[in-house]
């Protein structure tokens, strides 16, 4: 007879097999057996984080610049609501994680015990699945379970939820099953037929675009190399969403830079004008699509993605291919290669006026700003630090707002899962938390958060679990002293009267680095950027850098809401700019 | 059109939406039910009915068979995003319309008065099955099974008639002649 384990042996075993490295979490009642167990289990690590959202969002950071799925451990009741955000955070994201949460023994269940909430209720709405484990023996069955929902399909979040005397109680242990039972949920079985269609559209465009998404991350590496390929072949331009950042080479001619609400001019024209719209796992956001009834009114429609209910939601499309991005990609690449005589020659010289236009557009140069010689320009900052960390093999992680737009169009990102923000639920304080995860999955590279200062004080404290392990991420905060995205919406479409959006008491960064134990730096001045951050890239321990930055930069260009691609707002340098604002205010 | 002043885009214009039933097979676990109803309610889908029991005892499955109302794009969305639960193995759905399906619902009506009141209510019941299932000399509860608008109809009818109290199920469907919903 097999030996019997207690539930929170089981929870590691499944843990091993699972080949988990690493869990964030913080323990509490209800999960002290797990947390008892941890000795015994030298191949896992268990980071301690300071709050449980930062351990929830650090798992995150893990999971997108891994593609291994994060594990966060925590306790019962404000264990659990706590790490709601950062569920919520993922699902939106599509990002795998598995929670394991403590809940109160079964007999207290339903009776307001001490540190008792509905975890699985609560967490229903912002996980794929979630389980109430009421019987031990069903344990290691539920915990594989967990990880096949989270990381097979589109990937998300899923939750465990294991009260305390299950964790005590003594089962056998299941392997996982190796065979997949696919329960009707697999959704890769396109057809030839739909990808010789595709094929038959991509020779006939003369005004194509190809508008990729997080799904190609998801994808894998391998996803990013066929997409390359796919661009190569076809020679029509590109443009990515903000989750799809690193998928294709931000440098290369082909790209035409981020899309969407703060896009350039380039790829928001081409989005409106284009005859055909390659969508490759991005899922018609409303951040891209602006105004629905005039999204790119004259196009061929064609969807690429694994979830079949993105689908038509927002926009419907011509031509739909449920299928995860990687072999639907290579399957259209092995087509087209294998008529290469016909198309792809021929259709280069199709859209060779195509991008003469495109060339129009990008002389625009939306992306510029005035740059000044007293004052820290944000996007000068950005750009900066794109410069002197390229050569590195660099991670990225952002807060919410202004700067995250900055970066998103600054910051040049060459290589897929190096670009780590919050898209779909927005959360402030997504980033420091965020790094830590990426430098605990990659402890050698560099590992910058791009921040601004009121989100990052919202996760600060997970200052300290970077201190703790030494992990040497750089807070680099473009400190304007507002919540400036909300600043700008209120300059913009409130009459400028900025309520509750300036930070009236802000803490001296450098002395709340010095508390933490890390490293200070601060810089007000142009002149002094380039070699403090050069100090900070140096340094060998976490920084926090205080980058005093011009408190009334707006983000630009920009979508104005309920505006079609072609109606943007462009900056101040350019010449249209008094024509264009003037609709802009018009349209407050 | 109206003017947004926020950082989203205001409505479009919209279809017309229709009555359709979906009927979904299920895990009979705990909390199923919570999912698919969570599902509708966050997502801000309609429920007009609904009607959920095991039907396989062996396998473990229910059936839910669910009235809702939307236009042919949520329809789809309410079809795809059921099939992504994990507990859900199947989803069939279908306009009200569609003859190839019996939709039916069951009422029971308890009427209290003189002798021939209730008669008059049985009476105005004659098309829907009426089965008397209790009797005194001032009442009766009587069973009907009908369509919802028809049960709705009987409703209003009965009322004047000594009608106090109305329960009624969900809807249930099923597809007419051999085949069954794939």
């Amino acid at each position: 007879m097999p030996k019997l384990l207690s539930g929170a042996e089981i929870v590691f075993k499944c843990l091993e097999d699972q080949k988990v490295e690493h869990i964030f979490g913080y323990p509490g009642g209800a999960v002290l057996p797990i947390y008892d167990e941890l000795k015994n289990h030298p191949s896992i690590k268990h980071i301690l984080v300071r709050h449980e959202q930062g351990a929830g969002h650090a798992a995150e950071g893990y999971a997108r610049s891994s593609g291994k799925p994060g594990v966060v451990l925590v306790t019962s009741g404000p264990g659990a609501t706590n790490v709601v955000t950062a569920l919520t955070d993922a699902y939106m994201d599509s990002v795998p994680l598995v929670c394991i949460s403590g809940q109160v023994p079964t007999h207290l269940i339903g009776t307001d015990a001490f540190q008792e909430c509905d975890t699985t209720g609560i967490t229903r709405p912002c996980t794929k699945h979630n389980w109430l484990v009421k019987e031990v023996s069903e344990l290691s069955n539920v915990i594989h379970e967990a990880f096949r929902v989270a990381t097979t399909g589109r990937p998300g979040p899923v939750l465990i939820d294991i009260p305390k005397d299950i964790q005590f109680a003594k089962t056998k242990y299941k392997k996982p099953n190796k065979e997949k039972k696919l329960n009707g949920k697999s959704h890769n079985k396109f057809s030839q037929n739909q990808i010789d269609e595709l094929v038959k559209l991509l020779s006939k465009s003369k005004k194509p675009i190809i508008y990729s998404g997080g799904g190609v991350i998801n994808s894998g590496p391998k996803a990013s190399q066929a997409l390359r390929e796919f661009v190569e072949l076809t020679g029509f331009p590109i443009t990515s969403t903000l989750q799809g950042l690193g998928a294709y080479p931000g440098d290369d001619n082909q790209f035409l830079g981020m899309l969407g609400m703060h896009g350039t001019y380039e790829a928001n024209n081409a989005m409106h004008d284009c005859d055909l719209l390659i969508n490759i796992g991005a899922r018609f956001d409303d951040r891209i699509t602006g105004k629905i009834d005039e999204f790119s009114p004259n196009s061929k429609k064609v969807h690429i993605d694994i979830d079949p209910s993105s689908i038509n939601k927002i926009i419907k499309v011509d031509l739909a291919i449920v299928g995860d991005v990687t072999s639907v990609i290579s399957k259209i690449n092995k087509t087209i290669s294998k008529r290469k005589n016909g198309h792809s020659k021929s259709n280069k010289s199709n859209i060779a006026k195509w991008w003469e236009q495109i060339e129009k557009w990008r002389e625009k140069d939306s992306l510029n700003f005035v740059n000044s010689d007293e004052s820290i320009k944000p996007q000068h900052a950005v750009q900066r630090l794109y410069e002197l960390t390229k050569n590195k093999d660099t991670y990225v992680t952002t807060e919410v707002g202004q700067h995250q737009m900055w970066a998103a169009q600054h910051y040049k990102f060459n290589k897929p899962n190096r670009w780590m923000t919050s898209g779909g639920l927005g959360t402030m304080g997504y980033g420091l938390p965020a790094a830590v995860g990426v430098q605990i999955a990659h402890p050698e590279k560099l590992v910058i958060d791009i921040a601004g200062e009121a989100s990052v004080l919202m996760t600060m404290q997970e200052m300290s679990t970077a201190v703790q392990y030494n992990l040497p991420i750089k807070i680099f905060i473009l400190n304007n002293q507002y919540m400036g995205m909300v600043r700008q919406w209120q300059e913009l479409l409130h009459e400028k009267n900025y309520s509750e959006s300036y930070s009236e008491a802000l803490p001296d960064f450098m002395k709340m680095a010095e508390a933490y134990g890390c490293k200070g730096l601060k810089a007000d001045n142009p002149a002094d950027l380039d070699y403090k951050i050069q100090e900070m890239i140096d340094y060998d321990g976490p920084v926090i850098f205080d980058c005093h930055v011009d408190p009334n930069e707006n983000c630009f260009p920009m979508i104005p809401s309920g505006k079609p691609h072609n109606q943007m707002i462009l900056g101040p340098n350019d010449k249209e700019e008094n024509k264009i604002k003037g609709k802009g205010k018009a349209l407050v | 059109m109206p003017k947004s002043k926020s950082a989203y885009s205001v409505p479009t214009k919209k279809q017309k939406p229709d009555t359709y039933i979906f009927v979904v097979w299920v895990d009979n676990e705990a909390g199923v039910l919570a999912r698919v109803v969570g599902l509708f309610s966050g997502r801000g889908y309609n429920i007009e009915s609904l009607a959920v029991a095991e039907v396989d005892a062996d396998k473990n499955i229910s059936r839910i068979t669910i009235v809702t109302t939307g236009t042919p794009q949520v329809i789809d969305q309410i079809r795809l995003q059921l099939t992504k639960l994990v507990p859900v193995h199947k989803v069939a759905e279908f306009k009200r319309e569609d003859k190839d399906v019996i939709f039916k619902e069951m009422a029971l009506f308890k009427v209290v008065g003189k002798r021939n009141k209730i008669e008059k209510c049985l009476n105005a019941c004659k098309k829907f099955n009426p089965v008397i299932l209790d009797e005194t000399k001032s009442s009766a509860v009587i069973q009907i099974t009908a369509l919802r608008r028809e049960i709705d109809v009987m409703n209003k009818k009965l009322k004047p008639l000594g009608l106090i109290s109305t329960s009624r199920t969900g809807a249930v469907a099923m597809t007419r002649g051999a085949k069954i919903f794939n």
